[in-house]
């Protein structure tokens, strides 16, 4: 390790750990290059395969980059995105879930019935419905945390068993229409113009008080800051990127005059709502900690004190959570429910995950590059949609997204675990 | 020698005559052991003289079979690891377990980490973490934030043992510490371990390395065969004379100091 203390800074002792109190541009370029070369690249790769796809796309079909198509994708994402970011807490602990798609279909479909036969209020179908899917983790959890069975074979178990319980639910060949305008509205709906400026506002002061309180904290106490043009970098490249997309999305994009449709997508906010707490209890908390330890050394937490069965069952309660939440942000957007709801929609859950740079190994990865991953697959699906091709190939395509993102991902640890040792 | 016994020197640490046995094979017989504040003690021996067993019993990983423990002057039980942790007992194993993906101050504070309100309050954190490592005079490692992954294992083996002391331990235990590391990460290693010493704690080291010991320990216990047979003076001993009790043959030793 290079020691990048300078020659003439060792006045007091308090000082040798870190010469300067802001990082120089020269430090920043090179803790970034050197993350890089470790194979720390976050989300770096889907951000740019992103917009490559998105310029593509645009080629490819006129209606690609149409106003209507830039609010049908940010809708079609979000269940995924949802269902994505439960994947990322599992993910991070090495664990996996096979079963989210279908816990996310049988909770949607335990909402319909519920709704249709027992005439309760639709929030308290809600509230049971995920209730359902929460203790569905719970119960994961144990088997894999208490009894020990590898979170491959129970949630492959879950997998094949839910599928039966919801045609149970359903039955053979049902079909339940959601009727609940509120439910309805989560995909279907708009924010009205203001508030779609308000939102963006809130977002962009959020992240900017947020970084100018963290550097005071740290100057006052003293510690190193990051450079502040990053601070700027970010606080301007999210501004130009949260207001452009608002700027678009309250243009009208409806097709027929009678009936305008503008504003920002209600699904939107759904993903912040769930997307901030999420990234909150993750980063801020030392649950969030506890979470990266126990999937960087499980030994190692466990000497710790940690309680590693414990946080393993909460995760999967967190991960089937979210799937939840996801299954009827899916039955919103389709406007009906059947027996096989959620059946495929697993793999694209784990592949936004690898593919926003979350790594199947554990320890690794952010919430933030599951909504890039989501969004990345979605545009692939949405963009292949719109070219009128053969059906299988977004399946085959976004199969090999997945491996070639699993793939950078191997590699990165076998090319990290050489560097460190 | 840099320490030496005085009266400010309190036994933490004392075993008196404790046995284990696994089986019919009896690994510790009526053995003593001392750990004293502001010294280090090394634990030698050779491979199955018994002294992981004897650390183990203190860890409270294999409690022992008889014999008791006085800690500070008072008579303890240690039955389990939390027993030994309560006590201020910190053992830094050999395979350090740390967590790659977490930086130097999250490994410090792991299972213990500062909050504030509901937050963790990293800047608490940081602050703590810098100030123990310059406590024990540690250069080597140029930021608190970076990840272990990218630390080198003499840098690795310094987070482990900072960690050790952040707790206000009075007993820590350090099990072969240097086998993994190059001249000069050993060095850097082994002046942590006195500076550890020298901050008032009881430090015992074991170690195969007898050049090692002989520059850092103040006193020298060893094992043989399940028995202590000797306790040293570091600076009253010589390589030689340690050796040939390891090894049981202190005939070959040429200093008589030895037939002691």
């Amino acid at each position: 390790m290079i020691n990048n203390q300078e020659p003439g800074s060792n006045k007091s002792e308090s000082n040798l750990i870190n010469s300067d109190s802001v990082m120089t541009f020269k430090q920043e370029a090179l803790a970034l290059f050197s993350g890089i070369r470790q194979g720390r690249m976050g989300s770096l790769p889907a951000i740019i395969g992103f917009f490559i796809l998105v310029i593509l796309f645009s080629f490819l079909s006129p209606v690609f980059l149409t106003q209507l198509n830039f609010a049908n994708l940010l809708q079609q994402s979000s269940p995924l995105i949802i269902l994505a970011l439960g994947l990322v807490f599992i993910l991070l602990i090495a664990e996996i879930d096979l079963s989210a798609g279908v816990t996310s279909g049988l909770v949607s479909a335990l909402f319909v019935v519920t709704l249709k036969n027992f005439g309760i209020p639709w929030w308290l179908a809600v509230i049971l419905s995920i209730f359902v899917g929460v203790t569905v983790g719970l119960a994961i959890g144990i088997l894999v945390a208490k009894v020990g069975i590898p979170s491959f074979i129970v949630t492959l178990a879950a997998f094949l068993a839910f599928q039966g319980l919801q045609i149970m639910v359903v039955g053979q060949g049902g079909l339940y229409r959601i009727e609940t305008p509120a439910i309805l509205s989560l995909e279907n709906g708009n924010l009205s113009v203001t508030w779609g400026w308000i939102l963006g506002a809130l977002l962009v002061g959020f992240v900017l008080i947020n970084g100018v309180l963290s550097r005071r904290r740290r100057s006052k106490n003293g510690h190193q800051n990051r450079a502040v043009s990053i601070l700027y970098f970010k606080v301007i490249s999210i501004s130009v990127l949260i207001f452009t997309s608002i700027y678009i999305l309250n243009m009208e994009r409806g097709s027929n005059p009678e009936f305008k449709i503008k504003g920002v997508p209600i699904a939107v906010l759904v993903v912040l709502f769930v997307l901030i707490p999420s990234n909150y209890l993750l980063n801020k908390t030392t649950f969030g900690i506890h979470v990266y330890a126990v999937g960087g050394n499980p030994e190692a937490a466990r000497r710790a004190g940690i309680k590693v069965g414990s946080l393993k069952i909460i995760i999967f309660m967190i991960g089937s959570g979210l799937a939840s939440i996801s299954g009827l942000m899916a039955a919103s957007r389709v406007g009906t429910v059947d027996a096989s709801a959620g059946r495929t929609v697993v793999l694209s859950g784990v592949a936004a995950a690898v593919v926003g740079g979350v790594s199947l190994f554990g320890g690794r990865g952010r919430l933030n590059d599951a909504v890039v991953g989501g969004l990345v697959i979605a545009v692939i699906d949405n963009g292949l949609g719109l070219l009128s091709l053969p059906s299988g190939l977004n399946l085959a395509v976004t199969g090999g997204v997945l491996l070639i993102a699993a793939t950078a991902d191997a590699l990165s640890r076998k090319h990290g675990t050489i560097n460190s040792r | 020698m840099k320490g030496f016994m005085t009266d400010k020197n309190l036994p933490v640490i004392e075993l008196k005559s404790v046995t284990k046995s696994f089986g019919a094979v009896q690994v510790l017989t009526d053995v003593n052991f001392v750990a004293y504040s502001g010294q280090v003690t090394a634990l030698v021996g050779d491979n199955g003289a018994g002294k992981s067993t004897l650390i183990k019993g203190i860890a409270g990983v294999q409690p022992y079979d008889a014999g008791s423990i006085y800690f500070e002057g008072k008579e303890v039980q240690i039955k389990a690891p939390t027993d030994a942790s309560v006590l201020g007992i910190e053992v830094v194993y050999q395979d350090l377990a740390l967590c790659d993906n977490l930086d130097v101050v999250q490994n410090m504070f792991l299972g213990r980490e500062m909050i504030r309100s509901i937050s963790l309050d990293e800047e608490n954190m940081e602050q703590k973490a810098k100030k123990t490592l310059s406590s024990l005079s540690v250069r080597n490692i140029s930021s608190v934030r970076q990840k272990v992954s990218s630390l080198s294992g003499g840098q690795r083996q310094t987070v482990a043992i900072a960690r050790s002391v952040l707790w206000e331990n009075k007993l820590v235990i350090l099990d072969e510490p240097t086998a993994a590391l190059g001249v000069s990460q050993t060095k850097q290693v082994l002046k942590m371990v006195r500076n550890l010493a020298d901050a008032g704690l009881a430090v015992v080291l074991i170690s195969h390395n007898m050049q090692e010991v002989m520059a850092v320990a103040d006193r020298i216990q060893i094992l043989r065969l399940g028995q202590m047979v000797a306790d040293l003076k570091a600076s009253e001993t010589s390589l030689n004379s340690i050796v040939s009790y390891i090894t049981g043959a202190e005939n070959l030793s040429l200093t008589g100091e030895a037939s002691a």
